[in-house]
């Protein structure tokens, strides 16, 4: 049963992979035909060479004439040979190249399009595996194996018929020994599975190890313990030599012993071949003709086994490439959603239930309504659901039952883009896109240099992009730049000074700036908040004292709310955690 | 290659006998031509049965002893490539692990992650394909051509015309397309790098309605690689039919020699037979060698890596003997010091001065980046100062064996991680012997006896920890340095994941530790300071103020402003500063 659920998967990728080669398949087709000829014309010259050879049997008794005419039709086969497998090889480059550049577009569409629930659920590293290693993988491995796979059957096929025209009893010699070396082939491959698997999981078990250990090698340094994490590399530096040891060898075995069965196919074709000659069945070219095949024909059965691994390998991946393509997208705009134009800001939740996993329910029955202008701040423990707000006030998750309303309009039934635009945002995860400190402030906007420069001031990173070695033209990124925390944080920052948004959401937006200049940006910060609806979450109460509705969450849901003062007054957990950065 | 060759000296016989084998099959397989060339010559022309059935089974037994010696000489390249491989991964970790801060700093984790797994791995194929291949293909490829003059020289002298001009071509589109290989994988770097910004910037490039343009330059960058693989793949797609164009010419330019020299009655057929099956040979050789040497340019290449960090020389040299320490010394003392980062343009600490008594607590504030984690990063020198003395125990922290100095320090560092083990063998990394009790106590004083209670010593660790949540990493972290009692305790900005009770509790705690060391706390935060002995406050690397809280709040300007933008005293000033 399992194994007809698999076969049906299979069937199923194979023809999404049909899907993406249709557009190309007259370039496939061409490279097919082009593949039979290369073969066809490439077996033929060894008989040619026979006939050649056959013309001169011995002193005296040389054919010039007939030398000539079948070096002469070599000449041509073999030019016509080698422009068909230019021809094929270039229109096979071509496909496999188009495809990979045609899936790994799709792929990172779906990427900017998925919901976020995906891209917070699955390593990083995972997917970016997918859309590289695995296309080249699946290209590679389909593409090459499938003219492999071609190329091998014809090559079998026309020997058998070329081999059949010269002589049928040695041919049958050829067709009963030559599935020895599959034999060969797959008997020790079945026996270096389990050596491969054991090479793979420690191999797997000491890369884990170097990532944890080299990667914190500081913390290693600073415990002394240099000694004590050799000494576990070691150990399983040892096994893994042992294991590698044995499937390196293993593995190579198969090379020798195919080699060593088509020798023997060729020693048995020589002993057939020559007798044949003898008794006059064949003549002496023939038996050239027929040592060439004996080479040949047992090649594309060594390569077949292989190639067959390699195509299961390559739907493998494909599987892995397409379930990534066919992830839902996030839920399109409705039909005749609401274009938001410069909103007041009333902001409406209602009855709002939401959970990242169903059996772990995080915000139930949320109700919350903020007017047009009003500072609110979240403060709470860590996983209380602050972030989450924010992730659904944005709508990188929707909420799973309530609603949200923006100016009395649910969010949902409005454009996400225009949503999206009417919100400025400042998040704790400070990223940076590859590019100049410019472009990371204008994010795409077109600005004037003034513009972007009167932004960083204002988010007081000003002075220290000045420092950099090319000002506002250094190029930064994720892992490029040098830049401290702190100052990553201000350039986000000036992003959202950039664009003066309706509203804002301030999510532990400074909390690796000290505070002093902390103090600076909030000043600016509440310039720009001065009549905009704003969702500040802090570490810091400090920072949100000014507030005029401070939500203190726990668990999912609000259990106080109310301005600062009130909130003190009523002497509960909010003046718990107020009081505490006093206490000495 | 140089410096990497010694750790093959464990497997020199293997590394010889491997190729030596693998020599003697090639030679056998060069046998097989001149066998059929007298089949055909003394079997069949004189009708010889029995001399037929011999040959044929010489045949086989070639085929024979060439299986015997391809499997030793497999064993062998097996045995030496990952034998060595995993002695050079061996020596790379224990290098890395000699590595001062500054030394990781330059080279980067990440890349020393890649230089020990993958590169090391096509370190190892690559030995092993050379040990199997470097001299079998040259070896058959010429002996094909000796072969072939043993038969008849001016027949054999296509194979000297050939050989050269096939090794030209086969080389040529080599070093064309290697290069062009290069190239290729940077653009797929970069397209990798889109896919990856993609991903870690899902959230503000949506907020930043920022997808269209980063489909765009992905589309830009995806094209850009497609066009240069299809610029490589349409040079090397010449390799095969260009080099099949010529091994045929020769054949037929053969089969011409040959038949006017049978004519002459010099050659016999078989003879003409042999010849065109060397010929046959030497292509299927070259493409091999072909292959062979676009693997070893990678291996060349990754080894050159591996080589690179083998040689970096650690910058920091520790003393071997013990010092002597002075018995009424203080516990640290910066002596006019100054720090400045390798490659960096100005100091990151100028010229700090001050001491620290034995069981004094000592707190260090100040913005961000204003040196604090630097200047205690001094006093365990993880990093050296540059102008100035740090001395530990009145003597200089040079004069001290890494592990003596080391050991005085329970530093507890910015980003708090563990390691993938039980709680247990995680905080015994403060103190090999701790018993239990020890462990619990450092646990309790570290406020993680809820942890202690909840999950108990044996609890898996996952890799870095990850299955704990950052407060629960950072308390452990506090009590793994506690758990080595230390002389020295350094919290480098170590409580900021945690609430400010527990902060404050965890403060409380370390005050009443009964062994009492010197402490060093770095904060942002003068509440976690105010019962400090000496506040440091730095700012932009130089000390601005030095003292107790209160006198650092009536004499210090920078030091009364952080206070206030914390205690909600200088929020109504915020629009003045």
């Amino acid at each position: 049963m399992a194994k007809d659920a698999k076969k049906k998967v299979q069937w199923k990728t194979v023809k999404e992979v049909l899907h993406y080669i249709r557009r190309y398949r007259f370039l496939l087709v061409l490279s097919i035909l082009l593949a039979a000829v290369t073969v066809v014309l490439t077996l033929y010259v060894p008989i040619l060479v026979g006939h050649a050879i056959d013309c001169a049997v011995g002193q005296g008794n040389v054919d010039y004439d007939g030398i000539f005419e079948n070096l002469i039709r070599i000449c041509i086969v073999v030019a016509a040979t080698s422009v068909a497998q230019w021809c094929m090889n270039i229109i096979h480059n071509r496909i496999t190249y188009q495809v990979i550049r045609d899936i790994r577009s799709e792929a990172y569409e779906k990427i900017s399009h998925m919901p976020l629930a995906f891209i917070d659920s699955h390593s990083h590293g995972e997917i970016v595996s997918r859309v590289i290693a695995d296309v080249d993988q699946f290209a590679d491995g389909l593409l090459v194996g499938f003219s492999q796979l071609f190329t091998g059957v014809v090559t079998i096929v026309g020997t058998l018929i070329f081999m059949l025209t010269i002589q049928p009893m040695i041919t049958i010699v050829v067709v009963v020994l030559t599935p020895l070396s599959l034999f060969a082939a797959s008997f020790i491959a079945k026996r270096t599975y389990e050596m491969f698997r054991k090479q793979s999981q420690t191999r797997g078990e000491q890369t884990a190890f170097i990532n944890e250990i080299v990667g914190n090698q500081k913390v290693v340094k600073a415990f002394s313990r240099e000694e004590e994490v050799l000494e576990t590399f070691g150990e399983i530096n040892d096994r893994l030599e042992k294991y590698a040891l044995r499937a390196t060898f293993f593995s190579s075995l198969v090379n020798p012993t195919t080699r060593f069965v088509n020798n023997i196919v060729y020693a048995a074709v020589c002993l057939a071949g020559a007798f044949s000659v003898v008794a006059g069945y064949m003549s002496v070219g023939g038996l050239s003709s027929f040592l060439s095949y004996a080479n040949q024909y047992t090649k594309p059965f060594n390569e077949i086994s292989g190639v067959i691994t390699e195509l299961q390998n390559a739907l493998a991946c494909a599987d892995r490439i397409f379930s990534l393509i066919h992830e839902p997208s996030e839920v399109p705009d409705i039909p005749d959603a609401a274009v938001l134009r410069s909103p007041a800001g009333q902001v409406d939740i209602r009855g709002v239930h939401f959970s990242y996993v169903p059996e772990r329910p995080l915000i139930e029955n949320f109700h919350l309504s903020v007017k047009p202008g009003q500072r609110v701040a979240i403060v709470g423990p860590t996983g209380c659901g602050k972030t989450t707000l924010i992730n659904l006030l944005m709508r990188f998750y929707d909420v799973n039952q309530g609603e949200i309303l923006l100016d009395g309009v649910d969010i949902r039934h409005m454009k996400r883009d225009s949503l999206r635009e009417s919100v400025g945002m400042v998040l704790q995860d400070t990223w940076l896109m590859d590019g100049t400190v410019r472009e990371n402030i204008a994010m795409g906007r077109e600005a004037t240099d003034d513009e972007i420069k009167e932004a960083a001031r204002a988010a007081h990173a000003h002075s220290f992009i000045k420092r950099l070695p090319q000002g506002y033209d250094t190029v930064i990124g994720e892992d490029k730049g040098g830049l401290s925390q702190g100052q990553r944080q201000l350039l986000c920052i000036a992003r959202v000074m950039l664009r003066v948004p309706p509203m804002l959401i301030l999510d532990e937006a400074t909390s690796s700036i000290d505070t002093r200049t902390e103090m600076k940006i909030q000043s600016a910060f509440a310039r720009l908040m001065e009549g905009r609806t704003s969702f500040i979450v802090a570490h810091r109460l400090s920072t949100i004292k000014e507030a005029d509705m401070i939500l203190v969450m726990r668990n999912g849901s609000v259990v106080e709310s109310g301005n600062h003062e009130i909130l003190l007054s009523q002497n509960g957990f909010y003046a718990k955690l107020w009081n505490s950065q006093f206490i000495a | 290659m140089k410096k990497l060759l010694p750790f093959l000296k464990p497997y020199v016989k293997e590394s010889i006998f491997g190729p030596l084998f693998k020599l003697l099959e090639a030679t056998f397989e060069l046998f097989v031509p001149l066998v059929v060339a007298s089949t055909i010559d003394i079997g069949i022309e004189g009708q010889n049965a029995g001399y037929i059935v011999k040959m044929c089974l010489l045949l086989a037994a070639l085929g024979f002893i060439g299986l015997v010696c391809s499997i030793t000489a497999q064993y062998f390249a097996a045995k030496a490539s990952v034998g060595f491989a995993a002695k050079i991964r061996h020596a790379l970790f224990a290098h890395i692990q000699k590595l001062s801060f500054t030394d990781l700093d330059k080279a980067g984790t990440s890349t020393l992650i890649t230089r020990l797994t993958s590169d090391v791995n096509q370190v190892q194929s690559g030995v092993n394909l050379t040990l199997r291949l470097l001299l079998r293909s040259p070896f058959v490829v010429f002996g094909a051509m000796i072969m072939a003059f043993t038969i008849d020289v001016p027949a054999a002298l296509v194979f000297a015309v050939v050989i050269p001009v096939l090794c030209v071509i086969v080389f040529g589109i080599m070093l064309i397309s290697i290069p062009l290989y290069k190239k290729v994988q940077m653009r797929l770097e970069k397209v990798l790098g889109s896919v990856r910004e993609g991903l870690t910037g899902a959230r503000v490039i949506r907020a930043f309605r920022m997808e269209e343009s980063a489909e765009e330059q992905f589309r830009e960058r995806n094209e850009e690689l497609t066009a240069v693989q299809k610029f490589v793949g349409k040079i090397s797609a010449l390799m095969n039919p260009v080099t099949y164009v010529i091994i045929n010419a020769a054949a037929v330019v053969l089969i011409y020699t040959g038949a006017v020299r049978v004519e002459m009655g010099i050659l016999t057929q078989g003879a003409v037979v042999a010849l065109y099956n060397y010929m046959s040979q030497i292509l299927v050789e070259l493409v091999k060698m072909a292959n062979m040497i676009i693997n070893l340019t990678k291996a060349a290449a990754c080894a050159k890596r591996i080589e690179d960090v083998l040689e970096t020389k650690p910058c920091q040299t520790f003393a071997d003997v013990q010092p002597e320490t002075r018995k009424n010394a203080c516990a640290v003392q910066f002596d006019h010091v100054s720090m400045r980062y390798a490659g960096a343009g100005d100091d990151s600490l100028t010229d700090i001065d001050f001491t620290a008594e034995k069981g004094q607590t000592i707190g260090i504030i100040g913005g961000t980046g204003s040196g604090k984690s630097t200047l205690v990063h001094l006093i365990p020198r993880f990093y050296d100062a540059t102008e100035g003395t740090v001395l530990v125990d009145g003597v200089p922290v040079e004069e001290y064996p890494a592990d003596t100095l080391r050991e005085k320090f329970g530093f507890v560092l910015q980003k708090a991680v563990l390691f993938q083990g039980t709680i247990r063998e995680n905080l015994r990394w403060g103190n090999e012997n701790a018993s239990d009790a020890e462990l619990a106590e450092a646990m309790k004083l570290a406020q993680a006896g809820e942890i202690l209670a909840d999950k108990g010593l044996d609890y898996a660790v996952e890799q870095e920890g990850r299955n704990l949540s950052g407060g629960q990493r950072q308390r452990l972290t506090i009590a793994r340095a506690l758990v080595r009692k230390p002389e020295i305790l350094v919290l480098d900005d170590s409580a900021s994941a945690l609430d400010l009770a527990t902060d404050a509790a965890l403060r409380k705690a370390l005050r009443e530790m009964p062994y009492d060391p010197t402490v060093f706390i770095v904060s942002q935060r003068t509440s976690s300071l105010q019962h400090a002995d000496k506040i440091i406050v730095l700012e932009d690397g130089r000390t601005v103020g030095m003292g107790t809280h209160e006198e650092l709040l009536v004499g210090c300007a920078v030091y009364r402003e952080i206070h206030e933008s914390q205690t909600g005293k200088g929020i109504q000033k915020g629009g003045n500063l």
